[in-house]
């Protein structure tokens, strides 16, 4: 019973996010929607009683991917303004 | 077993209003840095009430609890403080009602003052704090 | 009666979830995402301990643990990156 009221909420939560992502305009947060769509995520996996997915899903989609996208996008930055 | 049940529970469930207290300033309060510190304080100690409960209920797992409380106490002050300063940073404007921005201040203060030494600036900002 | 007392406590964390997810889908300023990806990270940080202990499963506080320490990282990455001091 709880677990079905958590799925559908976590589940509506992530596909709103996912839109999120998609259509805005602003690049920063595009990459933290597709963060967070990969916490609603790993919470799922969660609910579906696998932990070593969760686990990985949280560590590589929601952390570490948004940590790269950061740092390509800050060198993106320091070669345009080195550009100038 | 029963009676540790409850109290858990209601420990729990204490935390739990704490957290839906910080998520509703987060959406209602009129400025970043009110959220901020909404987003701050009421859900890091709802965690912690959280995480309790679930520690009185469930007395072996108390050890992973308390690393994953003192991870929470130790880490959740430091981000909001980053964000805080960010914020600052890039200038976003503060609500209508901000009456005084201690931070501001200094960094204009320090900005003037550049061509003294360091320990004059300490000394300033010393006698500063002492007369708050 | 204790269950239902974790049950209710569940239900309001997922809700408290929802709430601050209203700010993260309106927020005006890149921060006020920002804020509320924080918030909802440490709500899901416990979301993930009472499920965990609702399918008395104690594998899921490592999950948690897990979670905290790379969630943290992340939001000093984003708040350093906004900053200009990556």
């Amino acid at each position: 019973m709880i677990e079905s009221i958590l799925f559908i909420v976590l589940a509506l939560l992530a596909l709103a996010s996912a839109v999120v992502a998609v259509i805005s305009k602003n690049l920063v947060t595009s990459i933290i929607s597709a963060g967070l769509v990969s916490l609603l995520a790993s919470l799922l996996y969660l609910l579906m009683s696998a932990p070593d997915v969760a686990m990985t899903e949280a560590a590589i989609g929601s952390s570490l991917a948004t940590i790269i996208f950061f740092y390509v996008l800050n060198r993106i930055r320091a070669k345009e303004d080195s550009r100038d | 077993m029963e009676i540790t049940m409850i109290a858990g529970g209601v420990v729990s469930l204490s935390g739990s209003l704490f957290l839906l207290l910080g998520a509703l300033g987060v959406v209602r309060m009129p400025d970043l840095f009110n959220r901020i510190q909404a987003g701050t304080k009421a859900t890091t100690l709802g965690t912690m009430l959280f995480l309790a409960g679930i520690a009185i209920a469930e007395p072996s797992w108390i050890p992973k609890l308390l690393l994953l409380i003192l991870f929470i106490i130790f880490t959740n002050p430091v981000s909001s403080h980053v964000l805080a300063r960010s914020a600052h940073h890039t200038g976003i404007r503060m609500s209508d009602k901000t009456v005084v921005d201690h931070l501001a201040k200094t960094t204009e203060q320090r900005g003037s003052e550049s061509l003294q030494g360091d320990e004059q600036e300490i000394a300033a900002a010393k006698s500063k704090g002492g007369e708050r | 009666m204790g269950n239902m007392l974790f049950l209710a406590s569940a239900l309001i964390a997922l809700v408290a979830l929802g709430v601050s997810a209203i700010r993260f889908f309106r927020g005006p300023d890149t921060l006020d995402r920002v804020v509320a990806f924080d918030v909802i990270t440490i709500i899901s940080i416990s979301l993930i301990a009472i499920i965990g202990f609702i399918m008395q499963r104690s594998v899921l506080i490592d999950v948690a643990l897990v979670y905290a320490l790379l969630s943290f990282l992340g939001v000093i990455i984003i708040a350093k990156y906004v900053e200009r001091g990556l």
